[in-house]
Formats: C-alpha cells, structure tokens, sequence
C-alpha cells in the first residue's frame, strides 16, 4: 500500500480512512450517505471557524488603520474576542417586531446564510480537494449567490421598516447591475480556460499563467464589480450606516442577526476564494501544500478588501448605478470581445497571452481615458451654468 | 436512493407549487415560487442536466423572482385583508388561463415520452450545446431572440429615458 500520509494529501486521506473504516460494518449506500452529509458539516465548519477569523481580522486591520490597538482584553492580543462575540449573539433576546411579516421575518436570515453556504460546494480548496466538482462549477455559484438578493428582498419587506425597505430596492438595484459586468468577466475567464469547472479553471492557468497576468483590465472590472457583489465598501450601499442605519438587517436581533452577520463574512470568504480561482492560479503554488497556498492567497485578497474598506469613503447609490452601468457593462463587452477575438485568432498560447495583456492595458488606459473626459465635460458644463 | 430523492424533490415542488396559487398572501405566493423554480432546478440535477439546473435558479430566481417581488412591494394595498381577491376582469382572466391549461395538457398528453432511458449524457456537454446552438440547425432561432432581446432592450432604455 502506497504512503497516502503526505501533508498534500492530508484531508484526502483522512476521508479514505474514514470511509474505509465506515464500510467495514455498514452497508454501501449508507457510507456514501454519512461521507456526503460529513462533507456539508465539514464545509458549514468551516464556513463558520472562518467567520470567526475574519470577524477578528476586520476589527484588528480597522484598528490598525485608525491607529488604534483593537479587541485586546480577552485572550493574548484579543484572540478570544469573536467567541465572546458569538456567545453575546447566541444569548441575546430575540425581538420580532408587532407589524413584522412573521414568515417573511423567518424565512429571510435562512435563505441567505444558506445561499452564501452552498456556494462552498465548488470552491476548490486544494488539489482533488472540492466538494462537487460540477463541470458547471462557475455557473453554479453565480446562480446559488443570486439566491441572497431573494433573502435580502424577504428581509427588507418583512421587516416592515422604511429603512429596511429602502435596503431591499437598493440590493435589487445594484445586485442586478453588478451581476451583468461580474458574468461578463467570469465569461472571458472561461473562454480562456475552455470549461466551467473550478478544477479545470486552475488547471488551465497552470499551461497559461495565473489569468490576472494575462487580463489585468478583466482582473480590475472583476475585483470592482465583485466587491460590489458582495456588499463590500465602497459599494456598501445596502447597510449604510450613515444613510440607512443598517439597512435590512435593521430590525433583527440575536442569532438572526448573527446569521447575517455569517452570511456577509461567508460571502466575503467565497467571493474572495473565487477570485483567487479565477485570477490567482487557486491552489497553484510551490513548496506549500495545494490547501495551504489557496487559503494564503485568499487570505491575502481578503486583507485587500479590507484595506478598501478602511481607506475608500463610500460612494452614493446613483453613482453606484452610474459607474455600473455606463462603465463597467461596456468596459466588460469590449473586453469579453477582445478576449474572445485573441484567443480564436492567435493559436499560439505565448502571443496570445501577450497580445492579451497589450490589449487589456489598453482597455485600462481607454477606460480610465473617456472617464477623466466626461469628468472634465461635466466640470466644464457645472462652471458654465455658474457664470451665466 | 435516486427514488427517494426524486419524491422528495416532487413533493416539495408540488407542495409549494400549491401554496403559490392558494395563498392569500401574495409576497409569501412569490417566495413559494423560489422554492418551487429551486425544487425543479433540483430535477434537473437528477437528470444530470447540471446546466439546466444552473440557468434555471440563475433565471429565473435571480432574475424574473426577483423582478415579481419587486412589482408586488411597488404595487399598492398589499398587505390590507380588506382589499378583495378579485377585480372586475375575473372572468377574462379565467378564460385565458382555462385556455392555456387546455393546451399545455393537450401538449403534455400527445408527447412520445421516452419509457426507457435515452443514455448518459457526453461529458462536453456543455460544449456540445453551445456548438448546436450556433449550428446551422438553430443559429436562426438563436439569432432572432437575441434580436428580440436588444429590442426589449432598446426599448427599455427609450421609455426610461428624460426628456
């Protein structure tokens, strides 16, 4: 029996074990059965142990950013906090609102916890190490994240507050917008890499190079229209404390409330993990294990989004829409065209990847270009306007 | 197994399929709905038609759901017990779908359904159905809807726009 103890293959092996142990006294179905339902667990596990790091690594890279220390009073430099954290949620009071749709109210914190969660299924935490390898993988985690913006809609109409409600239009607004130039991305990295499947994706960028390399324009829009996506600042304009308080969650407390809480930091966590696959060659790395070099590089973007969020002020929600739609929708067409254009006429995959960064560059500078002019035509007509 | 799961799967379907035109309520009508189109998706896993299932909760949850929702909370007394079911035009309404209940049963019982499998469906899949569609088969069909949608599209934007 060959060594399958390598640190690569830890959790496979693990799973082998297991499962070989399981089938020495049960029957077949009923060992497929406890290994898939063990697979959900292990996914929500780590769904949640990454909440609670990525609740802790917020306060601490927000305190670090203001110059402050952060949470440093319970563990060694705080460590303990998102425990104490998760046992105030567990034992708060659970309010329900008099005029709140109850159904609605119920229903909204477990249609989205569980649409952030199923997105796990796909992310491709290391070599052989995804949960269903779906040869649809992409598709299927735009499509279970378009579940969420159902959630947040229940949320904000069943909370029966004009705040909440508010929240509920933006999050159709700019859920739907951000959707086009995020598929339009998604699409490019696809026709790069020939497949939908999160494993093939990784592969690929294995013959041609991590994607950011080839498309950095691509890369770019991504990162933007995926941060709004996810709700991240400066596009947080459904939780907007300044303008709408806390937007669809305004109303919950307790462990509904934590359960948004886990969905916003379980999307920022798969968002994160996607644009690694897509852009950053997923678990492709030397020396380190495959797992160990997927949860660095993601940690690393989430570190990014972070940064943003503690730097960037936000911006308003017309502007949100503006940039959307009359930016990012065009920029992303051009782009899928060019990719589209390179990649069927150049067969060569080293001047094709080159040619691809020229063009994606270009893209960058044209964009950035017709921006800075409708800006200055718009000072220019604001100063006309002024002196008649 | 496979059984089981496909009962399930139907019986949620067609429970909440239930609740949507029963309810009262017409926003819990419409989150009835998403586990409906959600449960169907889940057929077509079955059927190991992943795309499918994919497009059909990208679709028609993400999109026309969320479009529904969106038309029930602009529209006015909602929420009031008091405001009757029914309007003047019932009868008309009635009609309509009487008639298209007619033709989807009279579709459903005249199509040759298969009794034994068809087969495993090819790996490139996918690949395959992009290059049919594009084929000469279905490239006119194909290009006329999407001729259809920019005019939707078009047609969108002139309404909105100010004047």
């Amino acid at each position: 029996m060959e060594n399958i103890w390598t640190i690569e293959n830890l959790w496979n092996a693990i799973g082998t074990v297991l499962r070989n142990w399981l089938a020495g006294f049960l029957p077949a179905w009923l060992v497929t059965l406890i290994m898939d339902l063990l697979v959900i667990v292990v996914l929500l596990a780590i769904g949640i142990v990454a909440v609670l790091v990525l609740s802790f690594m917020e306060r601490k890279v927000a305190a670090r950013a203001g110059d402050r220390y952060g949470p440093n009073r319970w563990g060694p430099y705080g460590l303990l906090q998102p425990f104490a954290d998760a046992i105030k949620m567990l034992i708060k009071e659970d309010i329900i609102p008099h005029v709140a749709d109850r159904f609605s109210f119920n229903l909204a914190p477990v249609i989205v916890t569980v649409g952030a969660v199923m997105t796990y299924a796909v992310l491709p935490f290391g070599r052989d190490m995804v949960a269903a390898n779906l040869n649809i993988g992409i598709l299927y985690f735009a499509a279970v994240g378009s579940l969420s913006i159902i959630g947040l809609l229940t949320a904000g109409w069943g909370s029966r507050n004009k705040y909440a409600l508010i929240s509920a239009f933006r999050a159709v607004a700019q859920l739907i917008t951000y959707e086009v130039p995020v598929g339009l991305c998604i699409i490019c990295v696809v026709m790069l890499a020939g497949s939908l499947s999160t494993q093939d994706i990784v592969l690929a960028q294995q013959e041609r190079g991590w994607f950011f390399l080839l498309m950095p324009g691509i890369f770019i829009l991504y990162f933007l229209a995926a941060s709004a996506e996810m709700i991240r600042c400066p596009f947080d304009l459904l939780e907007a404390d300044s303008e709408i308080i806390a937007g669809h969650f305004i109303e919950y407390s307790g462990m509904k409330f934590a359960l948004f809480f886990l969905a916003e930091y379980i999307h920022l966590f798969a968002g994160s993990a996607m644009m690694v696959t897509l852009f950053f060659g997923g678990w492709l790395g030397p020396w380190l294990p495959s797992w160990l070099w997927f949860l660095i590089k993601t940690f690393v973007v989430i570190f990014v989004f972070m940064w943003i969020r503690n730097t960037f002020p936000r911006i308003r929600i017309d502007q949100v829409l503006k940039i959307g739609w009359k930016v990012m929708v065009p920029a992303g067409l051009v782009g899928l065209a060019i990719t589209g254009f390179v990649d069927k006429l150049i067969a060569d995959k080293l001047i094709a990847g080159v040619v691809l960064f020229i063009c994606n560059i270009g893209l960058i500078i044209g964009v950035s270009y017709l921006m800075g002019r409708a800006q200055r035509r718009k000072e220019m007509a604001a100063e006309g306007a002024a002196l008649r | 197994m496979a059984q089981a799961i496909f009962i399930i799967l139907s019986l949620i379907t067609l429970g909440c399929a239930l609740v949507v035109v029963t309810n009262r309520n017409l926003f819990h009508s419409a989150l009835y709905l998403a586990f409906v189109f959600v449960g169907v998706a889940g057929l077509y896993f079955m059927l190991q038609a992943e795309f499918f299932a994919g497009i059909q909760v990208l679709i028609y949850v993400g999109a026309i759901l969320t479009l529904i929702i969106f038309a029930i909370m602009l529209s006015r007394d909602l929420m009031n017990p008091n405001v009757r079911g029914f309007n003047r035009q019932w009868w008309a309404a009635a009609i309509v779908a009487g008639l298209l209940f007619v033709v989807l049963a009279v579709v459903l019982w005249r199509a040759p359904w298969p009794a034994a499998p068809v087969g495993e469906p090819s790996a490139d899949f996918i690949a395959e159905l992009g290059q049919a569609l594009v084929s000469p088969a279905y490239v006119l069909p194909f290009e006329v809807v999407s001729i259809l949608l920019l005019a939707a599209l078009v047609g969108s934007i002139l309404i909105a726009r100010e004047r």
